[in-house]
């Protein structure tokens, strides 16, 4: 296959790459660049494990042909935290034992952020449930995601409402 | 963090001050938080090729063609390996040593078993040229009819079934009990073929280096696992060496290494380059096990008072043409209920399927749903409250073998739970309660039990000078928290601070802790943490008190204590010295001990050793639809010493959604007419997401059981889904008036 030239910034960082058409996102992240916090469970768009924001929205990147997002600002798992400081959506996953085996964790949490970006949850757990309903978890560890999702929520807005002060 | 020398007598649980039974969060926590914990496909060796499987698309016959050429001329793909250039094996893996080796698919013919069987392995530079290279493959067979159903093939009585039970057993008579009975039930339950679906596919990346051979792998069983490799390859175990730092989930479908993984290191020795080999999610439904189907008929006796006066419980079973597993369903009537006559019986077929293998609760999950059923089918007969009739025949004793109890605080479990659950104002009858919007609502119980196993492991503890310890044993972490649970063990083992810890697992070049299985790993290796703990720490006690310049001189092994780093006169509180003081005088950079963790055999023929709960469920009905909805569950659970109460009660919670899920999700379906199984994927194959899943409450009963072991574990990884399958069905029934005799629940069978 002849590869295409595609341009993509990663966590911050801009990419220029030669790149076959078949390529998924999702292989480009973990086989090519490295980036293997971002999971492959079922390469149907099926498990949500493979999540990460593009252009700040939510999508299942084993779906997307990387060549189909040239220019796009993609962020993964390995973006989230500054440093050690973990986000407050990461720390509350491990307060509320939100995974047990962790492999569907990342998918999880990037989609949380986009759940959260939406804004279209609030605070109602029926549809966090609802809105995270995307993401498997085989462990079952359901009801401490939503109880982290509901405490990320409440720590990001007192943040806001510090910034704003 | 206290460790008294000494008094072996008394049991550890009993001691104050530890880090065990801290809520701790998980130590992995970081790494999985952030992406950064590295499993089995995300490693990436210098030079590393990618195979990909070509799976059978029929369920039997043979391979009659495949276009190597078209596969080899496409752009990228390496080689093409079949069984004419599978490298040898010194081993047929069609060989069986004893009967927990399995048979393996390793190209060894052109013979189809089951369908999605590995026929070819694509190896090339990039995952995208070997999966494009595997399609075009194009196999063509000869196919032969499938057989796929319990009726499909004539049944046998096999000569064990688990792991190696009696497929007969029976105490009493059965007959006569049934015919002096007052009441009689009789029902049929099926349940389906279910597929483990752990989120992280099976991987390998496998490199040669001559003779020696380094694998990534996801492994229950990390020497189990050498082993077996070594024994194909003809290679010693030690030159083998697989990392398994973390399972993305395993259920037991990661306990033995299943085909594909060996083809892995096949494909690496063909093209002499590492190389990596996932499987695609269609690929976990043949080659590395599943819960086999069963058809199990209860028969109950009950006197005036609603005593048992017999239970028969008879399951039919399946298992594939070339191997043997038959998942024990029956032997879940062995130990829940007392009765004077109990027979338990097992049947099976084979089918055109992979080998079934261990599944969460294999045996307990599928005869649970089935005695829980048939239990509340008892209770309604003779008119009592379902929880009632539980409590009418309590097992004081185990009921087949007459055997006490090491512990049991089930009578806890089911009043605690059924007080937090709010049963007492349940109606006996069914089809009474509505909530506000019309919909029926129904209230179920089931007991759940799962025996407490042992099996063996080692550890290696060092105390160094520097006032640090480290302990190493081979032990899996898939979830269930070993990375922390041991660490907190180990720390109370060497008398130290958590934080002064170095704990390695997760490598095959540790001592070998066993199995991560038969919920008994934290029991088994956690003893072997435990004792490696005390032989270290006995030793540097030997150091101070055999030493004049010590203050613990003269002490004794008998009057030290071990905490915080330091050891002290038992006797006088104030002479102490600190473990870097002792090490330090007697010109050591550090002391090692070892120890193991097993059953202790008096206590196994003595005492019968299970851990207990008790499972409540509501469920909410559409009366006109017949759509099932769980809306609340409380469990409470038994289960000995509970280590790390935050991950103990995420295993029963976990636990319990796999019950909801038996109840009303899961089940692989197979077309009839080609053998193939039609939902294989995660969007057909029904597991529960978010949105399933109802508020749910487990209760942790305090339970001290002086006779499992030192530590008082039992074990609690699998004992959530029994009961709990049990509970939703009996509330189903509760809520409609009809009773659910196949599994998972539809809603064709609430309508008809």
């Amino acid at each position: 296959m002849t590869s295409l030239p595609i341009t993509l910034t990663i966590n911050g960082h801009r990419h220029e790459l030669e790149v076959d058409p078949r390529v998924t996102l999702l292989d480009l992240l973990r086989e090519r660049l490295d980036l293997t916090g971002t999971k492959k469970g079922c390469d149907r768009g099926q498990c949500g494990a493979c999540t990460v924001l593009v252009d700040g929205k939510r999508i299942n990147s084993c779906l997307a042909l990387a060549v189909s997002h040239d220019g796009a600002d993609v962020m993964t798992i390995e973006g989230v935290a500054n440093g050690e400081e973990l986000h407050p959506v990461q720390a509350a996953f491990i307060a509320h034992d939100g995974f047990q085996c962790g492999f569907c964790t990342p998918g999880q949490i990037m989609s949380t952020l986009g759940l959260i970006a939406e804004g279209q949850a609030g605070d109602d757990p029926e549809r966090i449930r609802e809105g995270l309903s995307g993401n498997i978890c085989r462990c079952a560890a359901y009801g401490g995601i939503v109880e982290a999702v509901l405490e990320a929520q409440e720590q990001l807005a007192k943040a806001d409402r510090r910034t704003a002060a | 963090m206290t460790l008294e020398l000494g008094l072996n007598q008394q049991p550890a649980h009993l001691r104050q001050g530890s880090s065990i039974g801290q809520p701790l969060t998980r130590r992995d926590g970081f790494l999985k938080v952030t992406g950064a914990a590295r499993y089995a496909a995300d490693n990436h060796p210098p030079g590393m090729l990618y195979a990909v499987l070509a799976v059978s698309s029929i369920a039997r016959g043979r391979v009659a063609s495949l276009d190597i050429e078209a596969a080899k001329a496409h752009k990228g793909v390496v080689e093409v390996m079949t069984p004419r250039n599978r490298p040898a094996l010194a081993m047929d893996p069609d060989a069986k040593d004893h009967p927990f080796m399995f048979r393996l698919d390793l190209l060894q013919n052109d013979e189809v078993r089951y369908p999605n069987q590995s026929i070819a392995v694509v190896i090339a530079e990039t995952l995208e040229a070997a999966t494009e290279g595997a399609v075009l493959l194009s196999p063509r067979y000869e196919e032969l009819p499938a057989r796929v159903g319990l009726d499909d093939a004539e049944s046998f009585v096999p000569r064990g079934v688990g792991v190696g039970n009696p497929a007969v057993q029976h105490k009493g008579d059965v007959e006569a009990g049934l015919k002096s009975a007052r009441t009689r039930i009789e029902a049929t339950y099926e349940t389906p073929a279910q597929y483990h679906n752990a989120m992280e596919p099976h991987a390998i990346v496998a490199a040669w280096d001559g003779d020696r051979l380094s694998i990534d792998t996801p492994s229950q069983g990390l020497a189990m696992a050498q082993g077996r490799i070594a024994g194909l390859f003809g290679i010693a175990p030690q030159n083998i060496h697989i990392r398994s730092p973390f399972l993305g989930g395993g259920f037991g479908s990661k306990g033995m290494i299943s085909g594909p993984q060996v083809l892995g290191v096949l494909a690496a020795r063909l093209v002499g380059r590492p190389v990596k080999l996932v499987l695609r999610r269609e690929q976990m439904y043949g080659p590395v096990g599943h819960r086999a189907p069963t058809r199990q008929t209860l028969r109950m006796g009950m006197d005036g008072q609603g005593r048992l006066t017999a239970i028969d419980h008879h399951a039919k079973t399946a298992s594939s043409t070339f191997d043997d597993f038959f998942e024990p369903a029956a032997d879940a009537s062995h130990t829940l209920y007392a009765s004077p006559a109990i027979a338990t019986s097992h049947e099976a077929v084979r089918l055109d399927t992979g080998t079934p293998l261990f599944m969460r609760a294999p045996g307990e999950a599928t005869g649970s749903i089935a005695l829980e059923s048939a239990i509340d089918e008892a209770a309604h007969a003779c008119g009592m409250d379902p929880l009632e009739f539980r409590l009418r025949n309590y097992a004081e004793v185990e009921p087949m073998t007459g055997k006490p109890f090491s512990s049991k605080a089930l009578r806890e479990c089911y009043s605690q739970a059924a007080k937090a659950f709010g049963w007492a104002s349940r109606p006996l009858q069914p089809r009474l309660m509505r909530d506000a919007d019309g919909f029926l609502t129904g209230w179920g119980v089931g007991t759940a039990t799962f025996p407490a196993l042992m099996f063996q492991a080692e550890a290696r503890a060092v105390l160094r000078a520097d006032g640090s310890g480290l302990m190493e044993t081979g032990a899996q972490d898939m979830g269930q928290g070993a990375w922390t649970a041991f660490a907190q063990i180990a720390a109370d083992g060497l008398g130290l601070d958590i934080d002064q810890v170095d704990f390695r697992a997760g490598s095959s070049d540790l001592p070998n802790a066993g199995i991560a299985g038969g919920s008994g790993h934290t029991a088994t290796a956690g003893m072997a943490i435990h004792n490696a703990g005390a032989a270290v720490v006995a030793k540097l006690a030997d150091l101070a008190t055999e030493n004049k310049a010590s203050p613990l001189f003269g002490a004794g092994n008998e009057g030290v204590v071990a905490r915080g780093g330091r050891l002290y006169r038992r006797d006088d509180e104030n002479r102490s010295e600190s473990y870097a003081e002792i090490l330090t005088r007697a010109g050591l950079t550090e002391v090692e001990g070892r120890g193991k963790g097993a059953p202790d055999p008096a206590s196994q023929e003595t005492y019968a050793k299970h851990a207990h709960g008790a499972v409540f469920a509501e469920v909410k009905v559409d009366p006109d639809f017949g759509q099932i909805r769980v809306t609340r569950m409380v469990g409470a659970f038994a289960a000995g010493r509970v280590i790390n109460p935050r991950l103990v009660r995420s295993q029963y919670y976990g636990g319990m959604i796999w019950g909801v899920s038996f109840a009303l999700h899961e089940e692989a379906v197979t077309d009839r007419r080609s053998g193939r199984i039609q939902n294989a994927n995660l969007a057909e194959y029904h597991v529960p997401v978010n949105a399933d899943v109802p508020s749910v409450e487990a209760l942790l009963v305090h339970e001290d059981d002086p006779h499992i072991n030192a530590l008082g574990i039992k074990g609690v990884g699998e004992i959530g889904v029994t009961g709990t399958a049990g509970a939703v069905a009996n509330a189903v029934w509760h809520a409609t008036g009809v009773r659910p005799r196949r599994f998972p629940i539809r809603i064709e069978d609430l309508l008809a």
